[in-house]
């Protein structure tokens, strides 16, 4: 693989056929920290947080208070199951849109990475209508600043804290937990630690890095009271007269669980939410957290076995920063580990599936629906089966099965625009000096064009970066 | 679909290929039995699934979570089945069903994916090994390739490592040409990571015969039956079911996920005919959930959970379970049930008998890391 081809490909997201290849290809990446667009066109037109909440809230509100038995609330429960996933696909649809024309396609990877690092799924119902906004407020934003500001951000989004159940957590001793006590003995309300235990284990610190149960439980304790607004039971229980903003983060001060708190010996003697806040910058600047986030770095961008000493570099940089991204990714850039030729990374479905979309010059998603067919390739889009994101290791999408979806999928794109595009010489414009002499024969005996260009979207050589 | 095998045949391994051992060797096989592993992700709930309704700390700590025993299946004086296991409740009664409680894998924290790594791989600590115990099983059987598949469109843990699988789900897609399909094979034929995997795929496709595209539970039973049935089919294979991690609203996501199990298992057994006499299906999770419900209507990670083995060959109408109890006293670390049987002494223990290979040796293949002792008298003989 050519330095271009790596800088396309590797820190790309795949070249289109009218990219010239890059001829300083660090300069090149670099330079679209200026370029990139948090907010683009296509992001910009779906609905805003606070209308998919109050949208929700209302449907909800809908099923609720129709009679049991009675059709309509069948209905109304149809609805907002549709509603739900057409918010859902409309989402997916801009994210492949916003990534077919990107003006910084290696700052769009690192979204990509960190939404799978902070991964939530729509396999919860309730976060559903939100998987999208989630990108497009908590991460989109934030990924060129603070590591810290993009934890925050995240774990502060209603799509977060509905699938991680915090919008529902209690604190046991809290003012609404002794009222509601009285009131309903026999019902029981409290404690949900979910989220507190999938930040440390999976978002900051990294799992067996000296945390504990009880850390786990004090640190839950310390969240409660971070809610959702508007959304009312089951999305944030009512907190009193105060409702929020439909969709945002808001602060029950009656759900919080008073006192003080001691995670891993440090006591946090801070009061409401300004406690988790403390601990969330505790998390976000240790070195354990830097080492867990430069482990992931260089698995995405290098190897699915990290280099060490690139890892200790990308570490480093990270403490020494106290956590500011772009500096990290310098490091990244500059790592020769980075730059060596051989293609050492299998594509993921969602990887693929937009480096042929780019390859083959689509501009526009147009009809395609792109949510369905990444359930065919087996990555469905904010849907990884847990909190801990897909795997970015070769072994979970090199497979017998998905190497045939993938070869369908290239079928039907080459046959959009096949007998426009020679294969024989995109090629070397999407990936610069890398296609081996068999491939090339073998898209050049092709029975069609169609089918030389699907064969090159299947190629040893694009199903890498 | 035969054209296309064929033709794999010939273009993709090559004429040399016709010399070797062709794939209907598999009939060949020394065991008749089929094995399925069916992992539960995301740790299901043991105690809501297999119901210790005996003890009187069970309904106490689950409070509203409690299932009422009068609307469960009695499965002995001590325990009864989730109201939604319904066709297993026919399977116990026809003693095809045995249930294992109170196991765990050698994981005590609270992982998810570290716990999953442990179950998949068969070691001790979390990414210590790097192939699935089901995997190195496959290498003790004796026939030659595609001896395992997974339904899934990648390859789960378990399945990974040197022995050969396989892995095939529907798909929706339109089929690519057979054209195109040769071509690729001939593309990938210098390729030492995607030309294994290409063959593989080639060779389960002509297995898959007229199975419809459709993914719901009933049909993977029943596509599962399909590849199981077939003389020359796959005597291993894996199935995974996601959705098992319940926080909140748990009474009625496990109702679903254990209705969805139930139908699986109903449709594999049907769809398998007479060979469900000759099959054992292993359905297992990473961990258990807390004793008591949390405050929000669900249940946090836990140790012990419950465990089954299910299928015409097993021994079964009964479960096995050296109760340790739910009282405050009696839980690991005041919170979870306490495991007092190894998921990996009954997984060697069902291999082993499942194909007559001395279960000792079955052991010390699938953990070499702890070699624990094999379960004993699971499977019919």
């Amino acid at each position: 693989m050519s330095e271009s081809a790596i800088a396309l490909n590797r820190f790309g997201i795949g070249a289109r056929p009218d990219d010239p290849a890059p001829t300083n290809p660090k300069r090149w990446l670099i330079d679209q920290f200026d370029r990139y667009e948090p907010r683009p066109a296509v992001w910009a037109a779906l609905p805003p947080i606070a209308q998919l909440a109050d949208d929700y809230a209302q449907v909800r509100m809908e099923v609720r208070q129709a009679p049991k038995d009675d059709p309509a609330k069948k209905d109304a429960r149809k609805e907002m199951r549709r509603d739900a996933r057409q918010n859902y696909q409309d989402a997916v649809n801009a994210r492949a849109a916003s990534a077919l024309t990107a003006a910084a396609p290696f700052v769009e990877r690192l979204v990509w990475f960190w939404a799978n690092h902070f991964a939530v799924s729509a396999d919860k119902a309730t976060v559903v209508p939100f998987a999208g906004n989630f990108e497009a407020e908590a991460i989109r934003p934030h990924v060129l600043g603070r590591f810290e500001d993009l934890l925050l951000a995240a774990e502060r989004h209603a799509a977060m804290m509905l699938y991680l159940d915090q919008a529902q957590s209690i604190g046991p001793d809290s003012i609404m937990a002794r009222r509601a006590a009285m009131n309903n003995p026999g019902r029981q309300r409290g404690l949900n630690e979910n989220l507190a235990r999938e930040i440390m284990e999976l978002h900051t610190l990294g799992v067996r890095t000296g945390y504990s149960q009880a850390d786990v439980t004090e640190f839950a304790r310390a969240l409660t009271g971070w809610s959702v607004g508007g959304l009312g039971r089951g999305g944030g229980r009512p907190g009193g007269p105060n409702q929020g903003d439909p969709g945002e983060y808001l602060f029950r001060p009656g759900l919080h669980e008073p006192g003080a708190r001691t995670i891993m010996g440090r006591s946090y003697t801070q009061v409401g939410e300004a406690q988790a806040e403390a601990i969330l910058h505790d998390l976000a600047v240790a070195p354990a957290t830097a080492r867990h986030i430069a482990t992931k770095l260089a698995r995405h961008f290098v190897a699915d076995d990290p280099p060490p000493a690139l890892v200790d570099r990308l570490s480093a940089a990270f403490l020494q920063s106290g956590g500011d991204l772009p500096k990290v990714y310098r490091v990244l850039i500059d790592a020769p580990e980075a730059w060596a030729a051989g293609a050492s990374k299998f594509k993921t479905p969602w990887e693929w599936s937009i480096s042929a979309m780019r390859g083959i010059g689509m501009r526009e998603i147009g009809q395609m629906q792109v949510a369905p067919m990444l359930n065919q390739l087996g990555q469905p889009v904010w849907r990884p089966g847990s909190p801990a994101g897909f795997d970015d290791v070769a072994a979970s999408w090199a497979a017998p099965d998905a190497l045939v979806r993938r070869v369908e999928v290239a079928q039907r794109f080459a046959q959009r625009v096949g007998d426009r595009l020679d294969a024989r010489k995109l090629g070397a414009t999407l990936m610069p000096g890398t296609i081996a002499p068999a491939t090339e024969q073998a898209i050049g005996r092709a029975e069609s064009p169609v089918t030389g260009l699907a064969l090159l979207l299947v190629s040893p050589e694009f199903q890498r970066r | 679909m035969m054209i296309r095998r064929q033709f794999l045949r010939f273009s993709a391994i090559g004429a040399g290929a016709l010399l070797v051992a062709p794939r209907l060797a598999l009939a060949a096989a020394q065991t008749d039995r089929r094995f399925l592993f069916v992992i539960q992700r995301g740790a299901a709930d043991g105690l809501n699934t297999v119901i210790p309704y005996a003890d009187p700390a069970y309904a106490q700590l689950r409070g509203a979570l409690a299932i009422d025993p009068t609307t469960a299946t009695k499965l002995d004086a001590q325990f009864a089945l989730h109201p939604s296991l319904v066709e297993i409740g026919k399977m116990h009664g026809a003693g095809q069903a045995l249930f294992v409680h109170a196991v765990a894998s050698p994981y005590r924290e609270r992982s998810h994916f570290d716990a999953q790594n442990v179950l998949e791989t068969g070691g001790t600590a979390p990414y210590r090994l790097r192939d699935g115990w089901l995997n190195r099983l496959t290498g003790m059987m004796t026939a030659q390739k595609e001896e395992a598949i997974a339904f899934a469109p990648t390859v789960p843990m378990a399945l990974r490592g040197p022995a050969d699988v396989t892995s095939y789900a529907p798909s929706a897609l339109p089929q690519a040409t057979d054209d195109l399909l040769a071509r690729v094979g001939d593309l990938y034929t210098e390729d030492a990571q995607l030309d294994p995997l290409w063959r593989s795929a080639m060779a389960t496709r002509g297995m898959a015969g007229e199975n419809g595209p459709k993914q719901d539970p009933a049909s993977l039973g029943k596509l599962a039956a399909g590849f199981l049935a077939k003389p020359d089919g796959p005597r291993i294979a894996m199935i995974e079911t996601g959705g098992w991690d319940t926080h909140s609203g748990q009474a009625g996501r496990l109702a679903a996920q254990l209705k969805a199990l139930d139908v699986m298992l109903a449709n594999l057994r049907d769809g398998l005919g007479p060979v469900w006499n000759d099959t054992v299906v292993l359905v297992a999770t990473e961990f258990g959930r807390t004793a008591a419900a949390n405050g929000t209507g669900g249940t946090d990670h836990g140790t012990g959970s419950a465990a089954m083995l299910i299928g015409g060959a097993v021994k079964g109408g009964r479960v096995v379970a050296d109760w340790p109890g739910l009282a405050q006293a009696n839980l690991l670390d005041g919170r979870d049930l306490k495991p007092t049987a190894q998921l990996d002494a009954l997984i060697a223990g069902a291999a082993g008998e499942t194909f007559g290979i001395d279960p000792p040796r079955v052991a010390r293949t699938l953990f070499a890391d702890a070699v624990p002792r094999p379960m004993t008298g699971l499977v019919r003989t």
